[in-house]
């Protein structure tokens, strides 16, 4: 289990985190949404060990994450970040090979091993890049490339996954289908996730919990039904949404009423 | 089908690497204004000096005293200069770091000055306080182009570039405190000059090269991920403050004990790196030894050049290898 307990992390006279409480347990799936500046990436990043300037603490299989080395950090938590930087000239099949750094047993020399290799091959056919493997990292396209980034994190075989906004720049299609593949792997493999989003609706359907931020703080935590009411989404969005109940997974949808310009066009309802 | 990097490949490239270095040692130290018999020389060089072959007296010396130690200096400078070359794009994630163009050199160049100047009768002083200034202009330079939104590298070369200048100056101020006869020779080292070998500076700079090659190579799986974004090697268990103190101080150690015995060689760190990931892909576990390798035949085979095309003159082997760097860097800045 990772979780944060009672977690405030000040910068300064800045408070970007206050009051945290969070679980990830096996097999779910947490998304965090919010404005810009509410502290998500920060929580994520305190859960991932970066837990400088932080009063409260942050728990991994209950001992404080202090005390675990980078390596067995990275053997356990697996960070999806957006995209990589590419100025030099890698494959795919080696990028997704940097995911097993933390289980060599000589980190900074060392050659891969068979078991290395299985599994990247593995987590590769997975996020269906096996065609793609020995093409080269900044041929690719966006939804290609945050995929390669996903299979990375997969192949350290972590048990939880902390994604910061993965699907920023991808469309529709891309987004779909790498939050299928978290999904999956919560339900198959018994991983934890936490994904930080602006896309409510998308952690509307994914999600088996919604943390709702605003200014460092937890405002609401629960089922996508419990959080995601028109009256806390205006609260933390300060706009005007309408929440109905989306046709085929019924989880609620959340569109935002447009002001103005539109609505005095549109005839009277 | 992929090329990736395996120990075998590894191992069988660096092999090939080896066998040209000592083959360029060999031919191109037959190679000179005074042409050397070849047969003779072979023998001789092949008895590791303990007879000369039926060489004169002056040949013997031309060979063992003059130009085997030269090479072998080119060898060390090269090798350090490109490792150095190779870690900091790696660490950097900058394709045209370069311990020249960062001002690493320069940094080196001063140390080195000062303790020609205060020291000048200690010789140990130079390669010590190159190292000291090598480190310093490292820091330096890493500070000033640590933006908000990290360092990229347009204006990791302008640091680089303010600190270069920054620092000519002070080599410039430390110049007039020496006596006129020796500026001339000074200009000639401060491009880069490997005639001035001594006892204590060729050993200390192989074995600086073959220690830092192997340090750096010890580090390359580490730096294969910091390649990719620092952030990113964090996350996946790399102690990334570690691995950025072992490849400042090692290549410092680099830049300082090349600098210290032969000034300033530019654009091997450049040139060398990229013609091996060209080659052999981006790997750090084969580029930082091919790299080392690679960078000791360039500069032994510039040097060459450097001390043949206008003999008996020479030029300073700094300008050669300047003017293959210069015209690649161009192209570098390009494409970055």
């Amino acid at each position: 289990m990772l979780e944060a307990r009672d977690l405030t992390i000040k910068y300064g006279e800045r408070v970007a985190v206050a009051d945290v409480w969070l679980s990830l347990k096996s097999g779910e799936v947490t998304a965090i949404i919010g404005p810009n500046g509410a502290g998500k990436s920060t929580l994520l990043r305190a859960l991932n060990g970066q837990v400088r300037h932080a009063t409260g603490a942050v728990l991994l299989d209950r001992e404080p994450i202090e005390k675990f080395s980078r390596r067995s950090i990275g053997r356990r938590i697996a960070v999806v970040a957006q995209e990589a930087e590419l100025r030099f000239p890698v494959t795919v099949l080696e990028f997704v090979l940097g995911g097993r750094y933390a289980w060599a047993s000589n980190a900074g020399w060392g050659w891969e091993t068979d078991r290395d290799l299985r599994i990247a091959e593995a987590v590769i056919n997975e996020t269906e890049l096996s065609e793609l493997s020995g093409r080269l990292m900044n041929e690719l396209s966006g939804g290609e490339r945050q995929r390669a980034v996903l299979a990375r994190a997969l192949a350290t075989e972590a048990g939880f996954l902390l994604l910061d906004e993965p699907t920023a720049n991808l469309d529709l299609s891309h987004q779909a289908t790498l939050l299928t593949l978290v999904r999956n792997r919560c339900d198959q493999h018994n991983s934890a996730a936490l994904v930080v989003t602006h896309d409510i609706n998308l952690a509307a359907q994914f999600a088996d919990h919604i943390l709702l931020m605003k200014r460092g703080r937890v405002l609401q935590a629960g089922s996508p039904h419990a959080v995601l009411t028109p009256e806390l989404l205006r609260e933390v969005f300060d706009v005007t949404v309408l929440v109905d109940a989306h046709p085929v997974s019924h989880a609620p949808r959340v569109t935002p009423v447009l002001s103005h310009k539109k609505a005095q066009n549109s005839p009277p309802i | 089908m992929t090329t990736r990097v395996t120990l075998r490949r590894t191992l069988i490239a660096c092999g090939l690497l080896a066998l040209a270095l000592v083959l360029a040692v060999v031919i191109m130290s037959l190679i000179g204004s005074e042409s050397l018999p070849a047969r003779e020389s072979l023998c001789a060089i092949a008895s590791l000096g303990t007879s000369d072959c039926g060489l004169s007296r002056d040949q013997y010396d031309i060979l063992f005293q003059i130009r085997l130690p030269r090479i072998l200096l080119a060898a060390a400078v090269g090798g350090s200069l490109a490792t150095a070359g190779a870690s900091y794009q790696a660490l950097l994630r900058n394709p045209l770091a370069e311990p020249y163009l960062l001002g690493v050199s320069n940094g080196a160049a001063v140390g080195t000055m000062i303790a020609l100047v205060f020291f000048g009768a200690n010789e140990w002083s130079r390669p010590v306080l190159a190292f000291a200034g090598a480190l310093v202009a490292t820091l330096a330079v890493y500070q000033l182009a640590r933006g908000r939104a990290g360092a990229t590298p347009e204006r990791l070369i302008l640091a680089g570039v303010i600190v270069t200048t920054f620092l000519s100056s002070v080599i410039v101020f430390v110049t007039t405190l020496m006596d006129a006869t020796r500026i001339r020779s000074f200009t000639f080292w401060l491009l880069g000059d490997l005639s001035g070998t001594t006892q204590t500076l060729l050993p200390v700079a192989i074995v600086m090269a073959v220690a830092g090659t192997v340090a750096l190579t010890l580090n390359a799986r580490s730096l294969n991920l910091l390649m990719l974004g620092e952030r990113d090697a964090f996350d996946l268990g790399v102690e990334v403050g570690r691995v950025r103190i072992v490849v400042f101080v090692v290549a410092s150690l680099l830049v300082g004990s090349s600098v210290a015995a032969s000034g300033s060689v530019g654009y091997v760190g450049l040139v060398v790196p990229h013609l091996v990931r060209l080659s052999l892909g981006s790997d750090n576990r084969i580029t930082i030894p091919a790299a080392a390798l690679g960078g000791a035949l360039f500069v032994i085979v510039a040097d060459t050049v450097a001390r043949t095309v206008i003999a008996p003159r020479e030029l300073p082997v700094g300008a050669i290898t300047a003017l293959i760097g210069a015209p690649l860097f161009i192209y570098l800045l390009k494409r970055v």
